[in-house]
């Protein structure tokens, strides 16, 4: 970065990315030219900076200015202003929303305060399509450290120490997981980075993978001389075409430079890597499912043992980590165990990404050290509910997860505790529900999305979640009965408890959690009729505001079911038994006449 | 070999590593129920999909149930099949698949042989909660000249599948879709007819529930039975006299040729022939073929193709013309025992009885679904009229004869109708993996040495390995023997013909694993491969039992040569019992 | 039983062969060749899938089973300007149903389905990784952020 003495940094994540920030680069240079600024000031369109919530994000170095909801016409402004006549741009600057001050830079935001950024370290800091700012920021120092001075024994003995546990859902130990690798011997080994994010909600894989690609390459080789194989393979989602394309570059360059290929660094080791496409199935996250759809097979999960570790990939022995696991290791390669395994609680070593997103201020990507309470997470870093609504829960772990309470927020969050309080770490999505959310509503959701993406392969998930949606879909419409409680929870512990793989075992948890902490909610639909959140269509009820009614009878002209009754000018009557909530007579009215109790 | 100690239902025992939950229990008694799950041991076949998640038991430690077909024992392993949380378990998922399932018990083509009914009776299911708002999966009907397709009835165990892919490598079916709309079918969901399908019926023949079955031919046996102008023939295949019984309650290989013979008679048919009685007239036909080509070949003939394989499966037949079709000219072009029946009832014998083949109807019986199909055959019909009307599956004869109210176990044997009854033990052995080959062999053997032979058991050809080889002594002249019984065991000894690495001089292929004992038309063998070893021995058994064991030797096939065919290859034979084979392989045209 | 007749012209068998041969004809690649066909074809019809089914040697009733499990494959063609609502739970909290009701009003058409002209077609997905946007509407490639059921009318009018 030498040649510049000023850098622009424009958030190249998918958020940014889609609200124009490829504009505001081209702007952003365009001002430059004009101004023959473009010797001394560099554009660089970096990886996600996390704020999703303010993008799209200027950030001005050396000075460190955080510009929030940039729009490609306000380049002009941040060239003149700030570059030129070195004045920040108030009107873009990010303000506190207690205070209304302005805040500059970044380090003293809510949002960015508590967090800790080790997976996400090189986010928004580097130009991912960049090699050489990569390698200024240490890159490929813990392959050169580990191919150098240690041994695979060595290698896995650190991972295993640092206590790091995999990040895609499960949680098992990393280095337990690259050590069984290693012990079955084999002529061919495979490292899989499992890059198949398919949880509604969370978009830390992506982030990292568009925002820092060369950390995923570096840790997978570090991995691939652990574990004795030659052979790499990223398993990535064919919706991500800005990732693939990144990682794409990032291979090629990482190539040219000697860091992939044959004879890494001169010591003899070789490693290589390619890209397989994942097609739209949420189940191949689970490492059977995933290694068969590589395979060229649908993904269907297979009964473990074997596990991949085992037999994998083509029948070799497989480790298989998913991208956030993989972006941490070779910071811990170079801080050593004990740094990490300094962080974060007991069984829960080091940090943790979350996508943080739902009816709160600061939608983005935070990374915090395990421990951190869902209280710090949702009212300091995300700023609290948005509209100044009341907090109902917070769904951690994503459809395979459950929604934790008021009762939870100071509950530090680790592996652990989350399924203590019964719901899971998953991949890390989090999503913030306000008291205009249905609780029915939310775990019939969740079903869906399960029922949509069950591979169908062992009953009690390809069946089973079909009944569990249609009886909370029933309960939804006011026809549920009593007893259905009874029958959902039986039914969501037999799947649990009987399920082929971790999709299917993870699944009724909305349910139960939902269950178990609104069970009045589902009592209010099912003996009162009512939604308490006032979601539920079916439950709704259509009623005249005498005081607006003018007895045009527009409403009752429009109503298809004729639930309308009343003369010209008289207050209109909306007879509930036959409405059928379309809310067409709503729409009509010109007076605001209806409403909705 | 290491032996593991586990408790199951507070019983210890040891079992060698690598057994399964399931298996140990049975040692011990117990029967874990299952629904996906199958094994042919004999035929190392077998289907662990774990899906079904009926055979679920607590294992002492785990968080989960463990599904036992396929959690093999651990040391120490305390497991307990039957406490609340099990059967309460196996019961909601058992629910969950009747929740999916027509109700039609009452009318499905598998009820009292289907074991979803069976578990639904086993668990004591009364009552599917939450079915009035259960949506179901529906699929389309497909019904093709030999099996119909019902998958509204399937319950994804996967047996079919696996039959049609690892087994026969056919790879006409395919799990499709995905969840709730999960289902076995053929690409595009197309027809059966329009896949690749070559109706060897193993899919029905392991099909746990009513998706699969096999198209029904006794109404019209039924109507043509009742037909005062037609002369109704019926001829029976080797391997239905073996296995019939077992679907009136009697013990797997309980031979019931006599009953059978005297059922058919009393169910109307004008004439109860054997199909064995063809049998040994194809292996004067495919015998003398065998020989002719093989001393052409030893003489230098380089148009003699060696080996010469065997064409009597219809089921190989179509697998060879789908997917070999450049080895069209390899197989001898003798047609099977069904269709040489069919050709000499409807010219030799309609003539000596003074019947026009146009009121004359031939029925068989066969342990075959693809013998359905190949009936149909144009090159099998005379100006539109076929050499053989309807074929007819061992079940469904069974199920004729239930509804005539023939009780099968009192009636008295009787004995086949001349001339087309007559038949020696070498047409009987047809029926089992091998016996094609063993009964050529003493014919070929006698004729080509002009000696006696004296060691009629060939038994270096027999078992259950899915591929074997034997060299046998034509005096001083070795002929080496191959056998093959599944198509993909099939396809293994033809991809060494097409790559000319083949050694054998003849190979026997049927493409059921067992052989026609084996078939798709037999009664369920539900995954018990004792069924098919069963009715094997009791082939053999009936072939040891006969006066004449040598085709030849059988005096109407002489007198069918002397009054009719001439002799073996004749013209005449030729255009009666031989056929030729088409190129059905898919072709991608290119459009102009 | 006749011949399966498989049409197609000369270039696209050769395309399809040669994205096969690309792949070393290995059926462990199948997906990899279905993203590059369905890249160039636009879908997967039976036709394209047959032709792979010979290039790998992988039996067309498990490449159709492979097509019908992932969501991403479609053997139908789709509209000129696909329109995907992200249906991701921060979408779907923030109203993103209520968005597609709106696009299924205007379209007259279902989730799955085209215009009867062909101009749009309707999907929806499952997260973008564009949370702070919620909800998310792509059309084509192009990107629209905090959309609301009233912005439908003039979306749609763009591409009119």
């Amino acid at each position: 970065m030498s040649k510049y003495s000023m850098h622009l940094l424009v958030c190249g994540g998918t958020g940014c990315h889609a609200a124009e920030s490829d504009a505001i680069v081209c702007n952003l240079r365009d001002e430059l030219e004009a101004k023959g600024l473009n010797e001394t000031v560099q554009v660089i369109l970096t990886g996600c900076f996390g704020f999703c919530e303010k993008g799209p994000i200027v950030k001005v170095m050396p000075d460190n200015t955080f510009y929030v909801q940039v729009k490609p016409e306000d380049a002009q402004t941040i060239v003149e202003e700030h570059i030129i006549k070195g004045r920040k741009v108030t009107s873009l600057l990010y303000r506190d929303p207690k205070t209304k001050e302005p805040v500059a830079d970044s380090k003293h935001m809510g949002f960015f305060k508590k967090q800790m950024r080790i997976a996400l370290r090189n986010c928004g800091f580097i130009n991912p399509e960049n090699i050489d700012e990569y390698i200024a920021r240490d890159g490929y120092a813990a392959l050169g450290k580990v191919l150098s001075e240690m041994t695979p024994d060595e290698v896995i003995k650190l991972v295993k120490d640092s206590g790091q546990r995999g990040r895609g859902g499960a949680g098992f130990s990393t280095g337990l997981k690259w050590e069984l690798a290693r012990r079955n011997v084999s002529d061919e080994k495979y490292v899989v980075c499992n890059a198949d994010e398919g949880d509604p909600g969370a978009f830390m894989d992506r982030s990292v993978l568009e925002g820092d690609p060369h950390s995923i390459l570096e840790a997978m080789a570090i991995c691939g001389y652990s574990i004795g194989a030659s052979n790499g393979l990223i398993y990535i989602r064919a919706e991500y075409p800005l990732a693939i394309q990144r990682l794409k570059t990032a291979i090629k360059q990482a190539k040219e430079y000697g860091l992939l290929g044959n004879d890494i660094f001169g010591t003899g080791f070789n490693f290589d890597i390619t890209l397989k496409y994942g097609a739209g199935a949420f189940v191949c996250g689970e490492e059977t499912a995933l290694i068969h759809s590589m395979e060229g097979l649908r993904g269907e999960p297979t009964l473990k043992p074997p596990f991949p570790a085992e037999s994998g990939y083509r029948g070799k022995p497989t480790n298989v980590n998913n991208v956030e696991t993989y972006a941490s290791i070779p910071a811990i390669i170079l801080k050593g165990a004990a740094w990490f395994s300094s962080i974060g609680t007991e069984k829960s070593k080091g940090t943790k990404v979350f996508a943080l997103a739902g009816k709160i201020n600061n939608v983005g990507l935070i990374e915090v050290p395990m421990g951190t309470t869902l209280r710090e997470v949702i009212f300091e870093i995300g700023g609290g509910i948005r509209n100044g609504k009341k907090f109902k829960g917070v769904q951690t772990g994503g459809p395979s997860g459950g929604c934790l309470t008021e009762k939870h927020l100071d509950t530090p969050i680790d592996f652990d505790n989350l399924i203590a309080a019964g719901s899971m770490m998953g991949s890390g999505a989090m999503i913030v529900l306000d008291e205009d959310d249905c609780m029915v509503s939310m775990a019939k959701y969740f079903l869906e999305f399960t029922v949509e993406e069950s591979c169908g392969k062992c009953a009690p998930c390809r069946i089973g979640n079909k009944r569990l949606h249609e009886l909370l879909g029933q309960i939804c419409e006011g026809k549920g009965v009593l007893s259905d409680l009874d029958r959902l929870k039986n039914m969501s512990l037999v799947i649990k408890d009987t399920a082929l793989c971790g999709l299917g075992q993870t699944s009724p948890n909305p349910v139960l959690s939902m269950l178990d902490n609104f069970r009045d909610e589902f009592i209010a639909h099912i003996t009162h009729k009512k939604c308490p959140a006032g979601q539920c269509r079916s439950l709704l009820e259509y009623i005249v505001n005498a005081e607006n009614c003018v007895g045009c009878t527009a409403c009752a002209r429009v109503c298809p079911v004729n639930a309308i009754s009343g003369m010209r000018k008289e207050i209109h009557k909306i007879d509930s038994a036959i409405c059928i909530k379309c809310g067409a007579c709503m729409e009509k009215c010109k007076f605001d006449a209806i409403y909705i109790s | 070999m290491e032996t593991i100690k586990l408790t199951i239902d507070n019983k210890e025992i040891d079992v060698p590593k690598g057994t399964t939950i399931q298996k140990a229990a049975r040692e011990l008694g117990i029967e874990i129920p299952t629904l996906c799950y199958m094994e042919l041991h004999d035929l190392g076949i077998e289907n662990k999909p774990a899906g079904c998640r009926i055979c679920v038991a607590e294992v002492q430690g785990r968080r989960n149930l463990a599904p036992t077909c396929s959690t093999n024992c651990e040391n120490g392993m305390v497991v307990k099949t039957h406490t609340p949380r099990v059967l309460n378990a196996r019961r909601t998922v058992m629910e969950f698949i009747l929740s999916d399932h027509p109700k039609d018990c009452l009318i499905c083509p598998k009820s009292g042989d289907c074991e979803l009914q069976t578990m639904a009776h086993r668990l004591g299911i009364r009552d599917i909660p939450g079915q009035e708002f259960a949506a179901t999966s529906t699929y389309r009907k497909d019904t093709s000249p030999s099996i119909i397709r019902d998958l509204d009835k399937c319950i994804l165990c996967r047996r079919c599948e696996m039959m049609c892919n690892d087994v026969q490598t056919v790879g006409a079916l395919s799990a499709i879709n995905r969840g709730f709309m999960a289902t076995v079918a053929p690409a595009f969901e197309q027809n059966l007819e329009h896949s690749t399908c070559t109706y060897c019926g193993q899919c029905v023949a392991v099909c746990p529930t009513g998706a699969l079955t096999e198209v029904n031919h006794v109404p019209s046996v039924l109507r043509a039975l009742a037909d005062p102008t037609k002369t109704v023939v019926v001829q029976t295949a080797p391997a239905v006299r073996v296995a019939l019984g077992e679907e009136f309650g009697l013990a797997p290989g309980t031979i019931v040729t006599g009953k059978m013979t005297a059922a058919l008679r009393a169910l109307g048919f004008d004439y109860v022939f054997d199909t064995d009685f063809a049998a040994d007239l194809t292996i004067l036909e495919e015998g003398t073929e065998l020989l002719d080509r093989l001393s052409r070949h030893l003489n230098g003939d380089t148009t003699a193709r060696i080996p010469i394989l065997t064409s009597c499966c219809p089921g190989w037949v179509n697998f060879f013309e789908k997917y070999f079709p450049d080895l069209k000219d390899v197989p001898s072009t003798a047609k099977s025992p069904q269709q040489m029946f069919g050709a000499i009832a409807k010219s030799y014998f309609a003539e000596k009885i003074g019947v026009n083949r146009k009121d004359m109807v031939v029925v068989s019986i066969m342990p075959c679904l693809a013998k359905k199909y190949e009936c149909q055959r144009e090159e099998f019909s005379v100006d539109g009229n076929p050499d053989v009307d309807y074929s007819i599956s061992t079940r469904e004869l069974a199920a004729f004869i239930k509804q005539a109210n023939i009780d099968i176990k009192t009636l008295h044997d009787e004995d086949f109708d001349s001339p087309l009854g007559e038949s020696t033990g070498a047409s009987v052995i047809f029926g089992t993996t091998g016996g094609v080959i063993e009964a050529a062999c003493r014919t070929a053997y006698e004729v080509y040495t002009g000696k006696k032979l004296e060691r009629l058991d060939f038994t270096e050809l027999r078992g259950m390995e899915g591929v074997r080889s034997a060299t046998i002594d034509f005096n001083g002249l070795p002929v080496n023997i191959g056998i093959a019984h599944g198509l993909g065991n099939a396809r293994k000894l033809l991809d060494d013909v097409r790559s000319g690495t083949s050694q054998f001089h003849a190979i026997e292929v049927m493409a059921c694993p067992g052989g026609c004992i084996g078939g798709g038309g037999q009664p369920l063998h539900h995954g018990n491969s004792d069924v098919i070893r069963a009715r094997a021995a009791a082939l053999y058994a009936e072939d040891r039992s006969k006066p004449l064991r040598k085709s030849h030797e059988n005096p109407f096939i002489v007198k069918l040569y002397e009054e009719f065919l001439e002799k073996p290859n004749s013209e005449k034979a030729h255009h009666l019992l031989h056929t030729h084979y088409f190129d059905k392989q898919k072709k991608i045209i290119i459009k102009h | 039983m006749s011949h399966i007749k498989i049409e197609l012209r000369k270039e696209d068998v050769d395309f399809i062969k040669g994205v096969c041969t690309s792949f070393n004809n290995d059926p462990q690649e199948l997906i990899n060749v279905l993203h590059s066909c369905q890249e160039h074809f636009g879908y997967l019809p039976a036709e394209i899938q047959e032709v792979v089914s010979e290039g790998l040697n992988v039996p067309v009733a498990k490449i159709y089973g492979v097509v019908t499990f992932y969501s991403f494959f479609t053997m139908t063609p789709r509209g000129l300007h696909p329109i995907s609502i992200c249906l991701g739970t921060a979408c779907y909290v923030r109203g993103a149903e209520k968005v597609l009701d709106e696009f299924k009003k205007e379209l007259g058409i279902q989730v799955g389905e085209s215009t009867k002209d062909n101009k749009f077609s309707l999907s929806s997905l499952r997260c973008v990784g564009a949370c702070g946007l919620a909800p998310v509407v792509l059309v084509g490639d192009k990107t629209y952020g905090r959309v609301a059921p009233d912005d439908v009318k003039n979306i749609l009018r763009e591409y009119e």
